[in-house]
């Protein structure tokens, strides 16, 4: 008797499965992409009719259309600037090479470009300084939540303190911390300016409170049964925190990290606004400072990639999680 | 045979309350031959789980005390390794590494690192598990993650292997093959065990000698009962031994008749346990 001589008789549930098989993709196409794309769209809908209705002292508010126009304006001036300096240094060359040729062996000093920082280049700055700020705050905050989950005599020596520090305002730290790094900081190290080092401690010491808080307790609530197996071990402190306490700490830290960074690159763009410091913050004021018909269109480009940049800092913080973290099965969001 | 092993002698244990120290477990003296498998029976809340924490090192006895080889019990140690009822394996580690954790802890100056790999799989070995040495406990079924916690308690090569209701969250089946597991490995290593059970058969199949509980408050040693049973002992031969059943209705009785938890005397329990927590949380 052969296979094949049997008739295939389906069965009443293989269809209907291969149905909803082939029915899922679409729906995770529609729900994955689809939906974001009509919120988006409707959104900027909402947004282009609004701007008509709303007249400022610098001309109608830019609808979406005149921000993508103003974010196409912002990359020319990157593309120009950079074409400037690439300018600038082949006819430093050129002079060197004329110099030369009349003194020669003499020393020729090059000279740096020092052209207006673009937008491009303020976004870079502010993603370094958040980062400088936001790894200062945890390299902090980890320690001393460890030692703050582990020690109830040591929590309760220093809580009132985070409490009373934590809800001050990054706008209020700023004057206190720029006069102490002005004070502190005098021989300036090259590539360290005061006004980056001003910005990355105010980012830190806002930051610091939800990763020293979500260590804390962490640290304080790993399983009865777990300290019991260290204690019968008897674990010395160290393996004790290497080995148990922070890996069942570690998704509660994340979380607290993820916090803290958000938290860090919000105070940076006020820090930014608020001290002149290079960033986004001050590209933000000084087109509010300038005051063209185009500002606000491009005051509206800072916006968004704010937005977006907090958005990447947030996942890029999750995909860091999935790496270190142990439980590779476990739901992040 | 040394008949003082371990001895328990005058243990008692108070929690602080609101209303003042409660006590939970008062009077509990026993003597403790090496190599002997005690079990402790009684009904929920009476303070079994107590007595084997106090042996452990994980409470202070309030009154009365504990000695090992003579010497007084005062903290935790890996020479009282403890089998918890949620087999409490670290879920970041594997099999083996749980296992070795302890291993590295108890004899990480005495062994070489083969020496330690070796004994960490003889020990996987004893409970079947090698099978299974590089998964992590959540790909692991309960009865294979007690398994295991065995395994990490056999390695530390514990003086008294304390068990805490250490089957009680399985199914019937898993539970006859780890107790057939447990009989095999004590015959071999000669381990000397106290086990907290709820269960009346299990307690007899196991135990040289059963310690029946009385309800709490102040809870204490009611009776204890030889179990005359030859080893090896084979669980459906002895559903037809008189032994085997005389002791388990003696068990049954002073369960249900002496000491049954009805009407106020369930209620005593539940403030025990309640104030235990509060005192752990």
């Amino acid at each position: 008797m052969s296979a094949s001589a049997q008739p295939v008789v389906p069965t009443a549930a293989a269809p209907a499965v291969a149905k909803s098989d082939r029915a899922a993709v679409p729906l995770a196409v529609a729900r994955g992409i689809l939906l974001p794309v009509i919120g988006i769209v409707m959104f900027l809908a909402l947004w282009h009719a609004v701007s008509y209705a709303i007249q400022t002292s610098l001309g109608k508010l830019p609808g979406p259309l005149e921000v993508w126009e103003q974010s196409g304006n912002l990359y020319q001036e990157y593309r120009a600037e950079g074409a400037r300096e690439v300018e600038f240094y082949r006819q430093q060359v050129e002079r060197k090479a004329e110099f030369l040729a009349q003194n020669p062996g003499e020393p020729f000093v090059m000279l740096p470009y020092t052209g207006t920082p673009t937008f491009f280049d303020q976004v870079l700055t502010s993603i370094k300084t958040v980062a400088t700020g936001f790894l200062l705050g945890i390299v902090i905050a980890i320690p001393l939540g460890i030692v703050c989950g582990l020690s109830a005599q040591f929590y309760a020596a220093i809580n009132p303190l985070v409490q009373v520090l934590r809800p001050v305002s990054p706008l209020a730290w700023l004057p206190i911390v720029t006069m102490t790094v002005s004070a502190v900081y005098i021989t300036q190290v090259p590539g360290l300016p005061k006004s980056f080092v001003i910005s990355a401690f105010t980012v830190m010491l806002c930051c610091l409170w939800p990763t020293l808080i979500n260590t804390t307790i962490g640290v304080s609530s790993v399983s009865r049964d777990l300290v019991n197996v260290a204690r019968v071990l008897r674990l010395g402190w160290f393996t004790n925190v290497r080995r148990i306490v922070l890996p069942s700490a570690l998704p509660m830290i994340f979380a607290g990290m993820r916090v803290s960074l958000g938290i860090g690159w919000m105070v940076l763009i006020a820090t930014e606004m608020l001290a002149q410091n290079p960033g986004l913050g001050k590209f933000i004021w000084d087109e509010f400072q300038n005051g063209s018909s185009q500002s606000l269109a491009r005051i509206m480009v800072a916006v968004v990639v704010i937005g977006i940049v907090g958005f990447v800092l947030d996942r890029l913080m999750l995909m860091a999680q999935r790496r270190v973290g142990w439980d590779k099965n476990a739901v992040l969001r | 045979m040394n008949a003082n092993y371990l001895e328990l002698s005058q243990v008692a244990i108070d929690f602080p309350t609101p209303q003042g120290p409660f006590t939970a477990v008062t009077d509990v003296n026993l003597k403790i031959r090496k190599g002997e498998f005690v079990s402790f029976i009684g009904h929920s809340g009476c303070g079994k789980s107590t007595v084997l924490n106090i042996v452990a090192g994980l409470h202070r006895a309030t009154r009365g005390g504990v000695l090992l080889e003579d010497k007084e019990v005062v903290e935790p140690g890996p020479d009282r390794a403890v089998v918890f009822q949620n087999h409490s394996l670290l879920p970041w580690l594997t099999a083996h590494q749980n296992v070795e954790l302890a291993v590295q802890q108890v004899f990480g100056r005495k062994k070489s690192k083969a020496e330690m790999r070796e004994w960490i799989e003889h020990n996987l070995a004893l409970v079947k598990m090698t099978h299974a040495r590089d998964k992590r406990p959540d790909e692991l079924s309960g009865g294979m993650k007690q398994r295991v916690g065995i395994a990490r308690a056999l390695a530390m090569q514990p003086k008294v292997l304390l068990m805490d209701e250490p089957f009680g969250a399985l199914d019937a089946l898993t539970r006859a093959h780890l107790q057939e597991s447990l009989m095999e490995i004590q015959a071999d290593l000669g381990n000397t065990i106290i086990m907290i059970t709820h269960d009346v058969d299990e307690a007899v199949l196991l135990s040289d000698r059963i310690v029946m509980m009385t309800n709490g408050p102040a809870a204490t040693i009611g009776a204890v009962l030889e179990v005359r049973l030859p080893r090896p002992r084979h669980r459906v031969q002895l559903a037809d031994d008189p032994e085997f059943n005389r002791c388990r209705s003696e068990v049954l009785h002073f369960l249900y008749e002496r000491h049954g938890s009805g009407g106020e005397a369930s209620a005593a329990p539940a403030t025990a346990s309640a104030a235990r927590r509060l005192r752990v949380v």
